[in-house]
């Protein structure tokens, strides 16, 4: 008869128990929460050698400290690459000083006409913090392959203007260079600020 | 002649794929020109069978389609029906797994056959063959590497990627062995009418999923307009050939492996009708 009166309070202290261990499980392996997607572990480290629009050389390693902020695309492209920039644009402009930690690598995938030059004028259009990189297909597939990306010319046509198929993600990176986040073309500035913002206040 | 070296190039080369691939076919021939009349040794048509399987297997997995695969839509969808469908069926039909046994040298083999006989091994595989977890693997692996968010993680990730490969070529191995295993219920194999049933049964998810891909108005795999295609499609219709395939070629292989167990089941009967013809024909043979 007394089997049941010990047992109740038995079960209530398990699952007394078990609720504690999930709050501190739920707890410690959410402390930040992300509006773009979470790619943190999945990809390798950000490295690159590649020229810059002044024609010095990159490499990866030389952004160390710094937010890096990885988009392919091309300057003659009609739509996707300068909306993305401007969003990121924008994005950096809400975060005001604390911009200063974030480089924005915009790499061209169509290096025969986008020269330095060309570059230059492009990117200096969205922000100090945008650095536009070109390489020869070597290093710039070395690149796309190591983020799973790709790109595609098309045919040109009379005028010899041709399309060009390519990713439109937006890769961003944290201060050691280990991907962290994943932009699509339709995410907003606001997530990409609410994003770098913590980025940046990680240590 | 360049563009065939590129095209065989593998795009992310895996010592594992080309191992496993030449060390089957080593054990495959070793093993049958090992055997002797009197034993089950392979004649033309399942050598035939056994290396187009293998060699598109390969094909899939270490030359340029490779890279396609991973930035098309439609062409991965096609590797898979490769890796899949096709190939692990093809494989299996050659019925190769006793003359590769004879293949291995004496102390692989003195090593590997009581791994293989131990009962965790066959407690595994007799779990795993089951008839309903057979279908239920073989239609759940194809759904869970298609459900958006995993594919999408599966595309950017290359270890994720291979893991996906490879599970779909083992299951295919496992699943279509025990649609075409010669031996009938009484020998180990599974009965002839549970095959059918069982294709039956794999069949209608392939097609409803398929369907449900190609008929799509909006982009359901973003991942192939995040990284970028291979070369400049329009994302619909790369999802509905996508889809196409994930319903039609698929539906056809289970049409094809029914044919070929009704021919089992129907030379299973005629044994039984009169078993002193069938040994005097199964001795010629």
């Amino acid at each position: 008869m007394t089997h049941p009166k010990t047992r109740a309070p038995r079960v209530a202290r398990i699952a007394g128990l078990v609720l504690v261990l999930l709050t501190a499980v739920s707890g410690c392996s959410s402390p930040q929460k992300w509006d773009l997607t979470n790619i943190t572990g999945i990809m390798p480290q950000l490295k690159f050698t590649l020229t810059d629009q002044d024609g010095k050389t990159l490499q990866a390693s030389d952004l160390r400290g710094k937010i890096p902020v990885l988009y392919f695309g091309y300057t003659n492209c009609p739509d996707i690459c300068p909306t993305t920039l401007a969003t990121l644009a924008q994005a950096l402009r809400k975060l005001g000083a604390e911009a200063n930690a974030v480089r924005i690598l915009f790499v061209s995938v169509d290096p025969a006409r986008d020269t330095t030059a060309v570059l230059k004028s492009y990117v200096q259009a969205f922000g100090p913090q945008f650095i536009g990189l070109r390489g020869d297909q070597k290093e710039l597939r070395y690149l796309t392959k190591r983020y799973r990306v790709t790109y595609g010319l098309g045919k040109a046509d009379a005028h010899g203007n041709y399309e060009v198929s390519h990713s439109s993600a937006v890769f961003v990176f944290d201060r050691k260079g280990d991907v962290r986040l994943l932009g699509r073309g339709t995410d907003p500035a606001k997530s990409y600020t609410h994003d770098l913002k913590q980025l940046i206040n990680d240590n | 002649m360049s563009t065939f070296i590129a095209f065989m190039t593998p795009y992310d080369f895996s010592p594992t794929v080309l191992a496993v691939c030449l060390l089957s076919a080593v054990l495959f021939v070793r093993g049958s020109l090992a055997m002797g009349p009197d034993e089950a040794r392979p004649g033309i048509w399942r050598w035939l069978s056994f290396f187009v399987g293998l060699i598109a297997i390969y094909v899939v997995m270490q030359t340029r389609i490779d890279y396609y695969s991973q930035h098309m839509f439609w062409v991965h969808r096609a590797q898979h029906l490769v890796l899949h469908h096709t190939g692990p069926f093809l494989l299996m039909l050659a019925a190769p797994q006793a003359a590769m046994a004879r293949g291995l040298p004496h102390f692989a083999h003195r090593l590997l056959v009581p791994v293989w006989r131990s009962r965790v091994v066959q407690a595994a595989y007799r779990f795993l063959q089951h008839p309903i977890v057979a279908a239920g693997l073989f239609v759940g692996l194809i759904y869970f590497w298609l459900m958006p968010e995993i594919h999408f993680k599966a595309m950017l990730s290359l270890t994720r990627y291979q893991v996906m490969n490879w599970s779909m070529l083992l299951d295919g191995l496992l699943f279509w062995w025990l649609i075409v295993n010669p031996n009938a219920r009484e020998r180990g194999g599974l009965g002839f009418g549970w095959r059918i049933l069982l294709l039956w049964a794999i069949t209608m998810p392939q097609i409803v999923l398929g369907a449900y891909i190609a008929l799509h108005h909006s982009i359901v795999y973003d991942v192939y307009n995040v990284c970028g295609r291979a070369w400049p499609i329009s994302p619909l219709v790369d999802q509905e050939i996508g889809g196409l395939i994930t319903w039609i070629p698929t539906s056809m292989m289970s049409v094809i492996a029914a044919v070929v167990v009704l021919r089992m089941w129907l030379r299973d009967s005629a044994r039984r009708r009169s078993p002193g013809a069938a040994l005097v024909k199964s001795e010629l043979a």
